[in-house]
């Protein structure tokens, strides 16, 4: 329904964004825009305030100033269309419930209050297992998995939102190198059917390779573009700092 | 009914009660709100009591729960400042407020019902003296009727918000992504947390209904992974606590809402050790299990390099094997008759040598390590 609508409406649009925790700032005037129908990473040192721009964008964290849109308008208008996976260890695997059961809360959403899953959710949730290679784990409880299963599982339960926006708070922190490849290749498919994708990425080696766009942030915005003109030597300076990193022709980092 | 039979009733009634958010309680991990909830409403009871002037005001009630939640908001207040931790926090708040009662109660209505005793213990036996009358007919204690209001409350409220409560207690991040104020829906569980321990209060004091909103919980989680059993399991252990509590103290004379948490220990502990998955029996057979496993595996790997390497074939004499791999005697020949049982080897003379399986097993686990 909403496709045709914001056909033309950037995925996100941030306008002079400045967020603080007790008078400290995380993100310190920050503008950018990012378009539809890309795979976006965000990279910057430790307590650049990646995680921080996800939340604030999500309305998890109030900005001190700034405007935040989200296909063009508030957050609030658009949350049915966006999804959010966050970060792994920010939830207790020892909660008595299964994986079925997480993967519908994603579509908690949809639902409203009070209202329960319906038979139909629940196949949409199969389905959405079936698409991260889970099917087999829907009854198996959550403390049971590896962090790569944990991982997959936060992607189904992205997937069962059906969201054109999805924010991603270090999809790949901790799970294995096999893992990581058929992440990335569920990230490419959402992609190609037009959606976009946000992730706060921490590897440099792996960013080319998965990416085709890249915001440097730290604190402030260094660059935002496709990897081939954001992602340069410069500008890695610039968002890294003085701590030793180089990045040469071939694309190779050293720290 | 007779007044024994009153008393347990009563006494499940508010295991019963305690238990329901008290599952919610444990999982959130603010156990201790419920400690420092259930002191703080004595100073909401005695401020009302000198306002109205009368122990059996609603409103000594509601300005209890209106102090139980006024006890959480303030010590989230200090928390958020990040100048104290959580546990400082709840542990400066409550014993603050808690004393203030204590000292108004001292000085001006000494030689009331509201004693100490009462206050730390509170006093189930004399439930069934305070009756509902309505219209001459006796409708039995009037603490039954109130516990059975705020278990309704609870109950209904569980049952409406579940999946709402599920999530915000799951991923209170993603809730609030999707719009569901979690914020709210802790001020509400706050709040019914409040008016459980206000209604609990008078029959097992301040203290002991700690041990009714944390233990069943704890325990039913030892005993289930699923969330909606969890909170049946948490009733049905608060009643069997409240039960056999009153015949502990039918027994050894003693205070029932004592031997109640008493029960609430002893049943925790009994589950601790006997659970079928997460007891402490369990998880011990469980590891023997699998450092048989593992021994199995150390065994089958090692004689697989054994054969890669063409090596020496001395090597595969049993007693060369405990050199090897510095286990003792007794527990080498364990290990090599349960992969002979297996099926893993086959030993001919003094020679151990993989079968088939055994190769693929044993490079199973070396694709796994």
């Amino acid at each position: 329904m909403t496709n045709t609508m914001q056909s033309n409406s950037l995925a996100i649009e941030v306008t002079d964004l400045t967020v603080a925790y007790q008078e400290k700032p995380v993100l310190w005037d920050v503008d950018f825009n990012v378009p539809q129908g890309v795979l976006l990473a965000i990279v910057g040192p430790n307590g650049a305030g990646k995680s921080t721009l996800i939340k604030t964008i999500l309305g998890l964290v109030k900005p001190v100033a700034g405007r935040i849109l989200v296909l063009g308008a508030q957050y609030q208008a658009r949350k049915q269309l966006i999804a959010y996976v966050p970060q792994r260890s920010s939830v207790d695997w020892d909660f008595p419930t299964n994986v079925l059961d997480v993967v519908l809360m994603g579509r908690y959403g949809h639902l409203g209050w009070i209202r329960r899953p319906s038979p139909k959710d629940k196949k949409l949730a199969i389905e959405c297992l079936e698409r991260v290679g889970m099917a087999d784990f829907a009854g198996r409880q959550i403390s049971q998995l590896s962090g790569g299963q944990q991982q997959r599982v936060f992607l189904a339960r992205a997937f069962i939102q059906e969201a054109s926006i999805y924010l991603m708070d270090e999809p790949f922190a901790g799970v294995d190198a096999t893992t990581e490849k058929s992440i990335i290749e569920l990230l490419r498919e959402i992609k190609k059917s037009g959606k976009t994708v946000i992730c706060v990425h921490h590897d440099l080696e792996t960013l080319k390779e998965y990416f085709d766009w890249v915001m440097l942030l730290n604190v402030r915005r260094v660059s935002l573009g496709p990897i081939a003109t954001a992602l340069t030597p410069e500008n890695l300076k610039r968002a890294y700092g003085g701590r030793a990193l180089f990045l040469d022709q071939k694309g190779d980092t050293r720290v | 009914m007779s007044p024994s039979l009153e008393i347990i009733i009563l006494a499940s009634l508010v295991a019963l009660t305690c238990a329901l958010p008290g599952v919610f309680l444990v999982l959130r991990r603010i156990s201790l709100m419920s400690d420092a909830i259930s002191h703080a409403i004595l100073l909401g009871i005695v401020v009302m009591f000198f306002i109205t002037k009368d122990l059996s005001s609603p409103l000594l009630l509601i300005g209890a729960t209106i102090t139980g939640v006024l006890t959480v908001t303030v010590t989230e207040m200090l928390i958020r400042t990040q100048k104290v931790k959580k546990d400082t926090a709840i542990g400066l708040v409550f014993p603050f407020l808690f004393s203030i009662g204590v000292i108004l109660l001292n000085k001006y209505a000494s030689g009331i019902h509201l004693d100490a005793d009462c206050i730390l213990f509170g006093e189930i036996a004399f439930a069934p003296f305070d009756r509902f009358i309505f219209q001459n007919v006796d409708l039995g204690p009037i603490g039954l009727w109130l516990m059975s209001v705020v278990f309704l409350l609870n109950l209904t409220f569980i049952i409406v918000f579940y999946k709402e409560l599920k999530l915000a207690t799951f991923d209170p991040a993603l809730a609030a992504a999707l719009g569901f104020t979690p914020i709210l829906l802790h001020y509400a569980l706050m709040s019914l947390v409040s008016i459980t321990a206000v209604g609990a209060f008078e029959n097992v004091g301040s203290i002991l209904v700690v041990a009714l909103f944390i233990a069943p919980p704890a325990t039913a989680y030892l005993l289930t992974n699923r969330l909606s059993v969890m909170l049946i399991l948490s009733g049905a252990i608060g009643i069997i606590a409240a039960i056999s509590g009153y015949w502990l103290a039918h027994f050894l004379d003693a205070n029932i809402a004592g031997s109640m948490a008493t029960m609430c220990g002893v049943i925790f502990f009994i589950v601790f050790i006997f659970a079928p998955e997460h007891g402490w029996l369990a998880r011990q057979f469980f590891r023997r299990f699998k450092q048989w496993d593992f021994a199995k595996d150390i065994l089958t790997v090692h004689l697989l390099q054994t054969e890669l390497n063409h090596a020496d074939q001395t090597e595969q004499i049993v007693s060369h094997m405990t050199d090897h791999m510095l286990w003792d005697h007794p527990f080498t020949i364990d290990v090599i008759s349960r992969c002979l049982q297996d099926g893993l080897i086959v030993q001919e003379g003094e020679k151990l040598i993989l079968t088939n399986y055994g190769r693929e097993k044993a490079k199973i686990s070396i694709l796994k390590g």
